[in-house]
């Protein structure tokens, strides 16, 4: 029998909430699936679109974006901005085809280890479900389109 | 090495609408003067000459070539490959060339989709025997070839080795003579080039920069169509609701959509050090667009979001109107074999 299709999701989480709910769900020894790698940002609102889409070109299947509540942000407003790109992110991703459910936003507090951890289990199976996202190999040399990889910065 | 010791210019159009040749004739009486410094060698829009032409020259001959027009079909990229070999110099000109431009957009759709718009779907076509061109077709005569036709619009870079960028669509006639110049200095006297990979041809900041128009706070309640609103000739554009990529587009233009009460269509690129155009764009609006704030409960947040949300459209399109080829992700999912 052919091993499990494990996605991978890049986890980008917020200082202040959803990288502390993250490590509460770890000291609380909540078992979680393990297939998000989680990305310690200040705010929710660093978050660059450009590395949602890097993340999906470079062999992620999905991302997650988790900060603190509306109202909580440490920095007032980050996280309304989060929640702005957000929204228009999803319609772009949309006309290109991308499944909603492969880019994701939470609202984590540091209190709420068990609600990150069980949104990571219900995206991991909706990945699975969905199949690999394989952008260079799927998308990109399917249809002729592989180039000069994109230079690091 | 040339007969008159002439350095020797080349100009030829991949995918693109002819713009970028017109506008290097709009560089006014300095044509003349491209004239007394340069030998054309190849310049299908203004001179005849033919493929062998350029085949039969040996490698490097040309020394400058502006390759302007986006990577369609396979015709474009052999003559990529060809005029790489022989010359020594090889500019993407204009926007299609150094990202993909309108030709690009079609990456948002698929090549049978495209097809079909064209032959089939299109209310002044009549094609009842649903004809479409062939890359080989067999006649009494022989054998007749097309080019083929590709699945993903790419840019120059993405075929082959580029020397300069020069942005625009199509670039602004100052900023083409001064790169002309440029060269020109380089190749008759000894003059130092910019260094390999530049973008030439543009400033380092945002349109913004040089756009005169009054900027105040940016909160931006809604976006309105352009037939929907009679802008303020004096006030950014972007504040009165009016989508311009002012904010994510390289200068060098000197703003000339805003001024004219047109926000900016973002044909210059993104500025130095950003991959991503249109992410940057959908970032900026994000920090600037007046909907929901830190004190209301999450579902109304959301609700007044996704309304102000609603008012941009076709964000993709709009984001990545010049840029698509040379995005992040640069083509839709799923393109090949779909409608």
């Amino acid at each position: 029998m052919s091993e499990q299709y494990e996605p991978v999701i890049v986890g980008f989480l917020c200082n202040w909430c959803s990288y502390r709910a993250a490590d509460l769900a770890g000291t609380s020894r909540i078992k979680y699936a393990p297939n998000m790698r989680p990305i310690r940002v200040m705010c929710s609102g660093r978050v660059d679109p450009q590395f949602v889409l890097k993340a999906l070109r470079n062999g992620a299947d999905g991302v997650l974006i988790a900060g603190c509540h509306p109202g909580e942000c440490h920095y007032v407003n980050g996280n309304i901005k989060a929640l702005r790109r957000y929204t228009m992110l999803k319609k772009a991703l949309d006309q290109w085809g991308i499944e909603e459910e492969r880019v994701q936003l939470l609202w984590a507090s540091a209190s709420e280890g068990t609600k990150l951890a069980e949104r990571v289990n219900t995206m991991t199976e909706e990945l699975r479900a969905l199949g690999p996202l394989r952008w260079h190999e799927k998308v990109l040399a399917d249809n002729g389109a592989h180039r000069v990889p994109v230079k690091e910065a | 090495m040339t007969e008159n010791g002439k350095p020797k210019l080349a100009m030829y159009w991949g995918a693109s609408c002819g713009g970028c040749e017109i506008s290097v004739l709009n560089i006014h009486e300095n044509i003349l003067t491209v004239d007394e410094i340069f030998d054309i060698a190849f310049f299908p829009c203004i001179a005849d000459f033919k493929y062998k032409d350029v085949e039969a020259y040996p490698d490097n001959y040309i020394d400058v070539c502006l390759y302007n027009g986006a990577i369609r079909n396979s015709e474009n990229e052999e003559m990529a490959h060809l005029l790489r070999k022989k010359s020594k110099v090889l500019v993407a000109y204009g926007s299609c060339s150094y990202e993909g431009c309108i030709p690009a957009l079609s990456n948002l759709t698929t090549k049978e989709a495209t097809l079909n718009k064209v032959y089939i779907d299109n209310p002044s076509i009549e094609n009842p025997n649903q004809v479409f061109p062939q890359t080989s077709t067999h006649v009494p005569e022989g054998e007749l070839t097309l080019p083929s036709f590709y699945h993903t619009v790419k840019a120059l870079d993405q075929v082959t080795d580029v020397d300069y960028y020069l942005p625009g669509c199509p670039p602004e006639p100052p900023q083409i003579w001064a790169v002309l110049q440029v060269i020109a200095g380089a190749l008759t006297e000894g003059k130092e080039l910019p260094p390999k990979g530049s973008v030439v041809g543009a400033g380092q900041t945002a349109v913004c920069e040089e756009c005169p128009l009054e900027k105040q706070e940016k909160t931006i309640a809604r976006f309105y169509r352009p037939y929907e609103i009679n802008p303020d000739p004096d006030q950014c554009l972007l504040e009165q609701g009016i989508m311009c990529m002012g904010p994510a587009t390289r200068s060098g233009c000197g703003a000339l959509c805003p001024q004219v009460g047109m926000g900016c269509r973002g044909c210059y690129g993104p500025t130095e050090d950003v991959e991503d155009q249109g992410a940057k764009m959908l970032s900026a609006i994000g920090s600037v667009l007046d909907a929901g704030d830190e004190t209301m409960e999450e579902d109304e947040l959301e609700a007044l979001i996704e309304e102000a949300v609603e008012t941009i459209a076709d964000p993709s399109g709009t984001f990545y109107r010049f840029s698509m080829a040379h995005s992040i992700l640069q083509r839709v999912k799923n393109g090949k074999g779909e409608g």
